[in-house]
């Protein structure tokens, strides 16, 4: 029986959408219940209090959670987020209430006995609740009291082979679509980059020294899966520098309906016939693709690698063989200034077996962030204030028209000495022998 | 110039301590400009030791991070 009554938040299970209200109670009632005789080490009214102080949040219109703490397990920085309840006498249940972030795999693919582990975990030292996943791409345990912390740490590294994920200012937790375990698209494996990745950089990972968070986001193409380009403050996608591989004969099939557009998706109504003009020619954003006289052509040059064509005709077209990945700068969400996209900074590079030529670019622009960005300054604001081509100098990296956005605001060109032919330096008699006084 | 680990804790301390009526704490940031000659990684070596030997403790309000002396400062309940 549950110990509030909760009016307001019974009101959101009412929608057509699955309500976590559901979830929670349903929770409550399995703890109360307690089938399995679990010895909780937290209070088995965790989930019902969860609901009480979160009606008493919409009465007021006010939150019961204080701000940050200092909870984590030790020589860790993040990973464990400690929220605590303003009124624990009220509320004994959630008390505590910290969240801990756990590394997903790359991909997300779990085995069963893995999940069953991780839930026989949270019942017995959390809530029960968890959050599969969280906005981060963790796994993210709801609800745990801080003597808990330090026993779930030494189960998940030492029997689920697993970790903590990121928080606070530290390299988030790394993560990346399914790539080339599943996907025709995959222009490398985002998957081993990810993972190797989180190996490298596992300092970073958990012991906070950067201005604010760092994400990084591993799409194998430019499809997005993870929508790396919008959420991650540096950006790996999957591109190619050759040609869309084109099969004549199969797009003939597409335009003769023989083979159903994009892989038999949208066959829900009747759209009428193909129409490859309308719907591949005219749709191609930097219009470089032709069809006429039944052949397809692509001017692969102007080709921006949006991946609709492909889309459409999935059999007829294929992405290059020359692949890679492009590398964006920048992107958040809009805490200051709005939301901003990832800014192309390495239109092109080969994802070798070691990823020395990433790890570079990566290394170099942490360091010009972590002398240059001000406390709680994302990189793309940093990026913002200081100017992008200052990314470009820092990171050796070549100036490129792909990295002009618009034309520039200010008129004026302030030279370095270096890149001036002869330095600030010259000789008077030798201008004077051309001008006189 | 490599930092020694007791001269570099003692500044660290000393400054901690010399802001404490103000504040409980500080940005990664704020230890770098006591050592502006030393790259952020070395000074980062020091914190974790610090860290280690438990004179440091990490704070997080979940998105950002600090460091502040261990027991200084205004805690929660219940919070270690």
């Amino acid at each position: 029986m549950a110990k509030h009554k909760t009016p307001l938040l019974d009101q959101l299970e009412s929608g057509p959408w699955p309500s976590f209200v559901s979830d929670i109670k349903q929770e409550v009632a399995h703890r109360y219940a307690n089938p399995k005789g679990v010895d909780f080490q937290i209070p088995a009214e965790c989930p019902d209090d969860l609901l009480g102080v979160l009606e008493l949040s919409y009465v007021e219109g006010e939150t019961h959670w204080k701000h940050g703490g200092i909870v984590g397990v030790f020589g860790y920085g993040g990973g464990v987020i400690g929220r605590y309840c303003d009124q624990p006498e009220k509320f004994p249940g959630v008390a505590h209430f910290h969240t801990v972030r756990l590394n997903q795999p790359s991909g997300m693919y779990y085995k069963t006995d893995f999940l069953r582990q991780l839930c026989d975990l949270w019942e017995l030292r959390g809530s029960g609740l968890t959050n599969m996943h969280g906005a981060t791409g963790d796994i993210v345990l709801l609800g745990t009291s801080t003597p808990q912390l330090e026993e779930i740490f030494w189960e998940v590294t030492h029997n689920m082979n697993n970790d903590l994920g990121g928080s606070g200012s530290n390299l988030r937790t790394p993560a990346c679509c399914l790539g080339e375990s599943r996907c025709e698209y995959a222009c490398y494996d985002s998957q081993e980059m990810c993972f190797n990745l989180t190996n490298e950089y596992q300092d970073e990972l958990h012991r906070p020294a950067f201005p604010y968070k760092f994400k990084f986001k591993f799409d194998g193409c430019s499809l997005g899966c993870v929508a790396a380009i919008a959420r991650s403050d540096m950006s790996f996608i999957g591109t190619w520098r050759d040609e869309i591989r084109v099969d004549q004969k199969t797009v003939a099939a597409y335009v003769g309906g023989e083979i159903a557009p994009n892989a038999g998706a949208y066959a829900g109504r009747d759209w009428g016939k193909f129409d490859i003009q309308k719907e591949v020619v005219e749709r191609c954003p930097s219009q470089c693709i032709r069809y006429e006289g039944g052949k397809l052509e692509i001017n692969n040059k102007e080709c921006v690698r949006c991946m609709h064509c492909i889309c459409v005709m999935p059999r007829a077209l294929k992405i290059g063989n020359d692949r890679g990945c492009s590398i964006l700068v920048g992107a958040k969400a809009p805490i200051l200034d709005g939301p901003q996209m990832g800014s192309l900074a390495i239109p092109f590079i080969k994802v070798d077996d070691d990823y020395a030529g990433v790890k570079e670019f990566i290394e170099a622009t942490w360091d010009w962030w972590m002398e240059e960005g001000k406390n709680r300054e994302r990189i793309g604001e940093t990026l913002k204030r200081l100017g992008f081509a200052k990314l470009l100098e820092v990171t050796g990296t070549k100036a490129d028209p792909r990295h002009v956005k618009e034309p520039r605001h200010n008129p004026y060109i302030f030279w370095k000495e270096e890149e001036v032919e002869g330095g600030w330096q010259r000789e008077i008699s030798d201008y004077r022998s051309r001008h006189q006084k | 110039m490599a930092l020694v680990f007791e001269e570099a804790k003692a500044k660290i301390i000393e400054f901690i301590t010399s802001k404490a009526k103000m504040k409980s704490k500080f940005y990664f940031n704020d230890f770098t400009a006591l050592f502006p000659d030393e790259k952020g990684r070395d000074v980062k070596k020091i914190l974790t030791q610090m860290i280690n030997e438990e004179t440091l403790v990490f704070w997080s309000s979940g998105s950002t991070s600090m460091y502040g002396l261990s027991g200084a400062g205004k805690h929660a309940d219940g919070e270690d």
